[in-house]
């Protein structure tokens, strides 16, 4: 089907291509969404119908050519027709991660100079409205859900339905036609996890090269099914839905609710999906919950079949050669456990999935693949439109994210550091030429941050962010991203910070697995009534205690990390959380504001308290702020082999 | 601020006694068209015999009750129900094995008219009054925003959302009145502040009157256009909530002088 995509040559932007799609699948579902309890489907016609409708209502209200439309909601059909309807007009969409606070909104719609805003709900639009004094360029907002809206009386606010009556039908052709491959068709903002926001801008050329190395690369089809989940202010959304809808022709569906994502996936059964590690942990979190409360007949048949997969799975799935015993008794499992199992996971049907953003745990990773999941890795940026590597689907590993993709160069520099170059890479940052020149070289290279290394047979591998790496007091390399993940893949274990740069030794600070670890504790009848009581139990500290330990003995037998054992740990009274700006919105770690807020736990690790009393500033969901204070235990884990000899503790 | 709207439902005069203890003596207020009216007091004033007597549950000895014109002396739950008045329960009482689906399904039972017949071979009517309650049902679930649960048994729910749930049964009866019986007991702030926002809702946007019975202060000060307060089964005061809060009686019997 590779050969029906259309020439992007000629159509060179997404409202072109959607012209395309309109006149050449009519009929062919573009967009769904759950509405109602049943899903509602929009063709490929009604798309361009409701985007034409929109920019038509859009443009009556004064919206000109470059100006930019920030997008603030949930995937909404309605919010991906305004997205189009911008790009029509020749106005440059800026989607908004829905779920920051209106602080952290206004910088990003004032630095984007937005002049029309498209809000999904009353919450947006009260976010909005909140900052509107700080946002000179804003001149009118636009909201689609009218719930709670009626005493609102601003003459700038618009209902979504009032806007599509507004404006004259046609026009709508003149306007796409003046669209070229090299405008700029949107404008992303990294999450930053480092410093402020900077907005990326992308070009209709990078999307759509980008779009089309993927799906060639991956034999996309007409008939994929596509669940839009995540942020549309992230790259991967607008790459993976919006730009390979357009250019292959499939529908991408938005779920009932951000709540309702397990069941709407399930539904639906997508074949091409894209997921943070997160999303599959807690899938593999939720089955072994459920296994373990299952009769004793099941486990047995569930273990040994898992077993069998193990042995067996990823060879069947890569095509190798399995003997004939095991292939049966793969058949046989396939009835019995992997297919109701993928089933109820809503992976049945998957073709593709990707997972990225982090390292994946091997046994995740190994889990999923062995049950027949083409579940892979890839790396990208927002700065490449997505793709730098991607694995292919005949040589899958667990610790690489695969060789670069089509069309992408890479390099590795001295301080090794991962630096590309590719048709995705983007113009600039918007309004920033000093971080675009410290990005971006003259000659198209584009620095990662990352920290990695490239195989023999050129499969890359990420250590960890390059400025992150460090190194212990006596020379030993320091990763810290590296042991964190190997940490986090005990699913009691959430979270974890470790620390060690000019260090005599390595600590650890840890989050555990509410659900998980609450599981466990219920099944012991141990009661807790809140996460900080949980994790304060000794109980717990023991478990955890037991898994760094073991995670000690298994880097002790690698020679590069056997210095990097954790010595000492804690576990803290509450979840590291991006309301209290210790995470990023996409759930990184923010290692700096991290070390200086907790300052007083990091000297207690490494001064050799027993206990340390510790008050931290919380933020409650409707923004007000307080502190919670916890007495916490400091644990000395058991060090294995030679990374043993440690200063005084 | 006290609306304009037309009187919903009047009590006049109403006395419910239980052999010789008196729960409620000569007690008279008015609910109008629209209001957010709060019914407060300390325990065993007389407030859940009040929301009783309402929806026909208790028969008063003496006294009329008023609702859309019509006087009643002695009304049935179900007929209460079928004039449009529903409510929740101090004690959530929803059916613990049934999904939220099937739960608020069973608040459109008294607008069904299929057989059984006809519903059990889901035929003729019983399947189009089906699809047409569902999709009613299906709104009152996306206006509560518990589409996640859906399909999951009601008693694996916490609290706070069975409670939700049980809201959406009493909304799924498109009620002119709609009581409420403590419906923020044994929450948590969070869980509170949303059940405030789908009382607000439910008031603003479906224009539903409501009478409420609740404990939180707060709540009853933020929520209600007006407020009742009843003491040993005998009203004490009625008026805004400010003017409810400055009355000395109000002070003396219930927020400052303790019974104990």
């Amino acid at each position: 089907m590779a050969g029906a995509l259309p020439d992007v040559a000629q159509h060179d932007t997404f409202p072109k291509l959607l012209r395309y799609n309109a006149e050449h699948r009519a009929s062919v579902a573009a967009v769904r969404e759950k509405d109602l309890g049943i899903w509602q489907t929009w063709t490929w016609a009604d798309f361009r119908d409701a985007v034409r409708k929109l920019a038509g209502g859009m443009k009556a209200l004064g919206l000109k050519r470059g100006e930019k439309v920030a997008i603030v909601g949930d995937n909404r059909p309605r919010l991906y027709f305004a997205m189009s309807a911008a790009q029509s007009l020749g106005a440059i969409p800026v989607p908004v991660y829905q779920d920051a606070v209106a602080d952290e909104m206004r910088f990003v719609l004032d630095h984007a100079e937005a002049a029309f805003i498209v809000a999904e709900d009353q919450e947006q639009v009260d976010k909005v409205l909140s900052q509107k004094e700080h946002l000179p360029a804003l001149r009118t907002i636009i909201y689609d859900d009218a719930r709670g809206m009626r005493d609102y009386s601003e003459s700038f606010l618009h209902a979504y339905d009032d806007v599509v009556g507004m404006g004259r039908e046609g026009g709508w052709d003149e306007e796409v036609d003046l669209g070229k491959g090299g405008d700029t068709a949107i404008i992303l903002y990294t999450s930053g996890t480092t410093g402020t926001p900077k907005g990326v801008v992308l070009s209709y050329d990078n999307l759509l090269l980008c779009a089309k190395i993927g799906a060639d690369f991956e034999h996309l089809r007409e008939d994929e099914v596509v669940l839009a989940y995540l942020p549309m202010a992230w790259v991967g959304d607008n790459v993976l839905s919006y730009c390979q809808a357009h250019l292959v022709g499939f529908s991408f569906a938005c779920p009932e609710s951000p709540e309702t994502v397990p069941h709407d996936l399930r539904e639906l059964g997508p074949t091409y999906f894209f997921a943070p590690p997160r999303v599959f942990e807690n899938l593999l979190t939720q089955v072994t919950i459920r296994m373990e409360d299952a009769a004793p007949l099941k486990q047995r048949v569930f273990r040994f079949f898992m077993n069998v997969a193990e042995r067996a799975g990823a060879d069947i799935l890569e095509g190798r050669k399995v003997g004939l015993a095991n292939r049966f008794l793969y058949r046989m499992g396939e009835v019995l456990v992997y297919g109701p199992l993928k089933n109820v996971l809503g992976l049945s049907r998957l073709r593709v999935g990707y997972t990225a953003g982090e390292a994946i745990g091997p046994e995740i990773f190994r889990f999923f693949r062995s049950l027949g999941i083409n579940l892979k890795q890839l790396y990208g940026q927002t700065e490449a439109s997505v793709f730098v590597t991607i694995q292919t689907n005949d040589d899958v590993r667990p610790d690489s994210v695969g060789p670069p993709a089509p069309g992408v160069e890479l390099r590795i520099t001295e301080e090794g550091e991962v630096l590309y170059r590719s048709p995705g890479v983007f113009q600039e940052y918007y309004k920033n030429s000093e971080a675009t020149a410290e990005t971006k070289t003259g000659d198209g290279w584009v620095h990662t941050g990352d920290a990695g290394v490239i195989d023999d047979d050129g499969h890359l591998r990420i250590i960890d962010r390059a400025k992150d790496v460090g190194r212990l007091a006596n020379g030993t390399l320091f990763a810290p991203k590296y042991l964190e993940n190997k940490l986090k893949f005990y699913p009691n274990i959430r979270e974890a910070v470790t620390f060690g740069h000019e260090r005599d030794f390595v600590t650890a600070m840890i989050n555990i697995d509410m659900e998980a670890v609450g599981n466990w504790a219920e099944r012991r009848n141990i009661a807790y009534s809140s996460y900080q009581e949980l994790a304060a139990r000794p109980e717990v500290l023991d478990i955890v205690e037991g898994h760094v330990s073991e995670f000690n003995a298994g880097l002790a037998a690698d020679p590069q990390f056997a210095g990097s054992q954790i010595h000492r740990f804690i576990v803290l009274h509450k979840m590291l959380d991006a309301d209290d700006g210790e995470l990023t919105r996409t759930q990184k770690v923010r290692r700096r504001f991290i070390s200086e807020r907790y300052a007083p736990a990091i000297d207690a690790l490494y001064g050799g308290e027993g206990s340390i009393v510790l008050e931290t500033p919380v933020t409650f969901e409707d923004g007000r702020s307080g502190t919670i204070t916890g007495d916490l235990a400091i644990r000395d884990a058991r060090i294995s082999g030679a990374g043993g000899e440690r200063a005084a503790a | 601020m006290t609306r304009p709207g037309d009187i919903l439902l009047s009590v006049k005069e109403i006395s419910l006694r239980f052999g010789g203890v008196r729960a409620l003596t000569d007690v008279s207020f008015d609910i109008h068209e629209g209001e957010i009216f709060a019914i407060i007091g300390p325990n065993g004033a007389g407030k859940s015999s009040m929301l009783n007597c309402i929806n026909g549950f208790y028969h008063p000895q003496e006294g009329t009750i008023t609702f859309k014109g019509a006087e009643r002396r002695q009304m049935r739950p179900h007929e209460a129900a079928a004039q449009g008045i529903s409510r929740t329960f101090q004690n959530i009482a929803l059916f613990k094995g049934m999904t939220t689906l099937e739960n608020v399904m069973t608040g459109r039972m008294l607008k069904m008219r299929a057989t059984l017949a006809e519903q059990a071979l889901y035929f003729w009517r019983g399947r189009r009054e089906e699809i047409e309650h569902r999709e009613k049902v299906e709104e009152v679930i996306d206006f509560l925003e518990i589409q996640s649960i859906r399909k999951t048994p009601v008693g694996r729910l916490p609290y706070g959302l069975q409670k939700r749930v049980e809201l959406a049964r009493a909304l799924a009866a498109e009620p002119e009145l709609l009581l409420l019986d403590e419906p923020m007991a044994g929450m948590n702030v969070e869980e509170k502040e949303d059940m405030c926002r789908f009382v607000l809702s439910t008031n603003h946007e479906l224009g539903t009157t409501i009478a409420l019975i609740e404990h939180d202060m707060g709540v009853v000060m933020d929520l209600s256009d007006r407020v009742v307060v009843l003491d040993y089964g005998k009203k004490l005061a009625e008026g805004t909530p400010d003017e409810v809060r400055g009355n000395q009686d109000v002070i003396d019997a219930y927020l400052g002088v303790s019974h104990d």
